[in-house]
């Protein structure tokens, strides 16, 4: 573990431990919103991240939706790419050594349209070296799996207890806002021995376009996130944490350090910056120093001092 | 991580962001349409564009937006108020300051064995065609550029391209692709109006023209360097990001597909 951590920053104050891996400071990518890392590593030096998360992979590649797939909305966008990905293979073939090569957490989505498809991409998963897998059971812009496997506590259960068994990584396992009871089905992840859970995914959202008298998206329903869900996730972080013994990932609508602070102080060990790349692709890097400032003003020698105190 | 084998020759290599430039003027053409001039270092080239701000976090996204003209010290953005952003973006005024992040895309091809180009443009579709004009002309001195403009009401800036161009022909209200003949030029570039550029693309099958029709694409874009497959558009080639592997795609490689 120790040559993983050669460029510790900052006197070390915002080096957090996730299930047993460290991370160099809390901030990590969320997926869907940084590619594999090579485009926003053009802007900055992606190692200065504590981790990444790949954009949702599925077994096979996939097109993604069809028709519009971004909308804006006040304070937020509404998305609907829907899974678009090359599959696990060519991911395997021509990202992951690139990404592993950095000193980055390197952090693997996988969704899946079915059970089967789940299984056979953490099959393949399962033979390379990626430091957590996450089990994105929380997309809504398929029209099967994703969001569905992960809305009722029960049916998530599944799942999980099927890719634990078989899952040889650390396994953190990406909540959907829109699950009927998000406590529970967090719980239900631990029970089933995932290593962490990360939310939220975005709330299931709509658009009208009333000249056209329809849906914008093709799919009728889209993804909202952006500073329009903070508050919203900010709760669902907050009481999953209290519930919870294993780590939390807190995401949702987090753009300045300040909403990092407000995450971490919920309980979050670690924050996805997701929507707010878009605003400004070094934006994570702004919330690196303003967290790292914002302990050092408050004589913080760790992170640890704010986390979960609210 | 994982392992964490250094691959040889790897540097990151920030390209900088947070390019804060001064607007030297915003001026209205009529019609919703403004051109916009900034103090900005740039390398930048026809057909690329850049990711325009000037505001913080609302709207979310940034504006993608064609580089109109450039030298190396100025950039020209050529855009038509339709949104938000835009309508932020037309209340700048000199000495303001707005952040530029690019230059992005891939830019049209260089065309250097042709000796007659047709740029065909509409609406605020014609925006990158003017520094195409001034490029292809200054590259090779013995081409022919003619452009065509079409606009839905009122022409604009056709005394810039008049300037920069042999021919410059100019349609309103109709459809601009009908004053073209591909048989007459080696090379076509065309951006504007999706529907513009299919017909254009069309028109040159049906009469067998051998040059080769290149298109910008417009799509909604979220980041704009590539990383969130919001853009995604299908070629023959399979799902092609708008942002980083276009705008300028072949005609062939977009509308030659079912």
């Amino acid at each position: 573990m120790t040559d993983r951590q050669k460029n510790i920053p900052m006197d070390g104050r915002l080096q957090t431990e996730f299930a047993g891996i460290p991370f160099k400071n809390p901030v990590v990518l969320a997926s869907g919103t940084c590619g594999f890392g090579r485009e926003l590593n053009e802007y900055f030096d992606i190692e200065r991240l504590g981790g990444l998360c790949s954009k949702g992979l599925l077994e096979h590649p996939h097109g993604g939706n069809e028709g519009i797939r971004i909308w804006e909305t006040a304070s937020g966008i509404m998305n609907s790419v829907g899974l678009e990905n090359p599959g696990v293979d060519a991911f395997v073939e021509k990202e992951l050594d690139w990404i592993n090569s950095k000193d980055v957490v390197n952090i693997v989505n996988l969704g899946g349209h079915s059970l089967e498809g789940y299984l056979a991409g953490m099959e393949k998963l399962n033979q390379v070296d990626l430091d957590i897998l996450e089990l994105n059971i929380s997309c809504p812009n398929v029209k099967s799996g994703g969001m569905n496997f992960g809305t009722e506590t029960e049916v998530a259960r599944s799942i999980v207890r099927e890719i634990r068994r078989i899952c040889r990584h650390k396994l953190v396992v990406k909540l959907s806002p829109n699950a009927q009871d998000i406590v529970s089905l967090a719980k239900m992840c631990e029970e089933e021995g995932a290593d962490g859970v990360s939310l939220v995914n975005t709330f299931l959202a709509m658009a009208i376009d009333i000249k056209k008298k329809a849906p914008v998206f093709a799919n009728t329903y889209a993804g909202l996130s952006g500073p329009a869900i903070k508050p919203i996730a900010l709760r669902m972080v907050h009481q999953v944490s209290k519930a919870l013994s294993i780590p939390v990932m807190g995401i949702g609508g987090i753009t300045t350090w300040q909403d990092a602070v407000e995450f971490i102080m919920a309980g979050a060990k670690i924050v996805q910056i997701g929507t707010a790349t878009f605003m400004k692709p070094d934006i994570s890097m702004d919330i690196i120093d303003g967290l790292d400032g914002y302990l050092r003003e408050n004589g913080c020698r760790n992170i640890e001092e704010i986390r979960g105190i609210v | 991580m994982a392992g964490l084998a250094k691959q040889e020759g790897e540097k990151a290599a920030p390209r900088g962001v947070g390019n804060m430039a001064k607007v030297i003027s915003n001026q209205p053409l009529g019609e919703g349409f403004y051109l916009l001039r900034a103090e900005h270092q740039n390398n930048a080239r026809a057909g690329q564009f850049y990711m325009l701000r000037a505001w913080e976090q609302y709207p979310v996204l940034s504006r993608p937006i064609s580089v109109y003209d450039a030298d190396q010290e100025t950039l020209s953005f050529l855009y038509q108020v339709v949104g938000k952003g835009t309508a932020l973006l037309a209340g700048l005024k000199p000495g303001d300051t707005i952040t530029l992040d690019g230059a992005h895309g891939n830019g049209f091809p260089a065309l250097p064995d042709s000796k007659k180009i047709a740029l065909v443009g509409g609406g605020v579709g014609i925006a990158p065609l003017y520094l195409a004009a001034k490029t292809y002309q200054k590259e090779n001195p013995l081409c022919t550029v003619d452009v065509y403009l079409g606009f839905r009401e009122k022409p604009i800036l056709v005394r810039e391209f008049e300037a920069v161009s042999g021919r410059v022909a100019v349609n309103v209200g109709g459809f601009v692709t009908d004053e073209v003949d591909p048989l007459a030029y080696d090379a076509l570039v065309s951006c504007g109006p999706t529907p513009m550029m299919k017909a254009l693309y069309e028109k040159c099958v049906n009469v067998k023209a051998d040059a080769p029709l290149y298109v910008s694409l417009e799509n909604r874009m979220a980041c704009g360097i590539g990383a969130c497959l919001v853009c995604s558009c299908k070629t023959a080639g399979g799902n092609r990001k708008v942002c980083k592997d276009g705008p300028v795609f072949l005609g062939s490689e977009v509308f030659g597909i079912d």
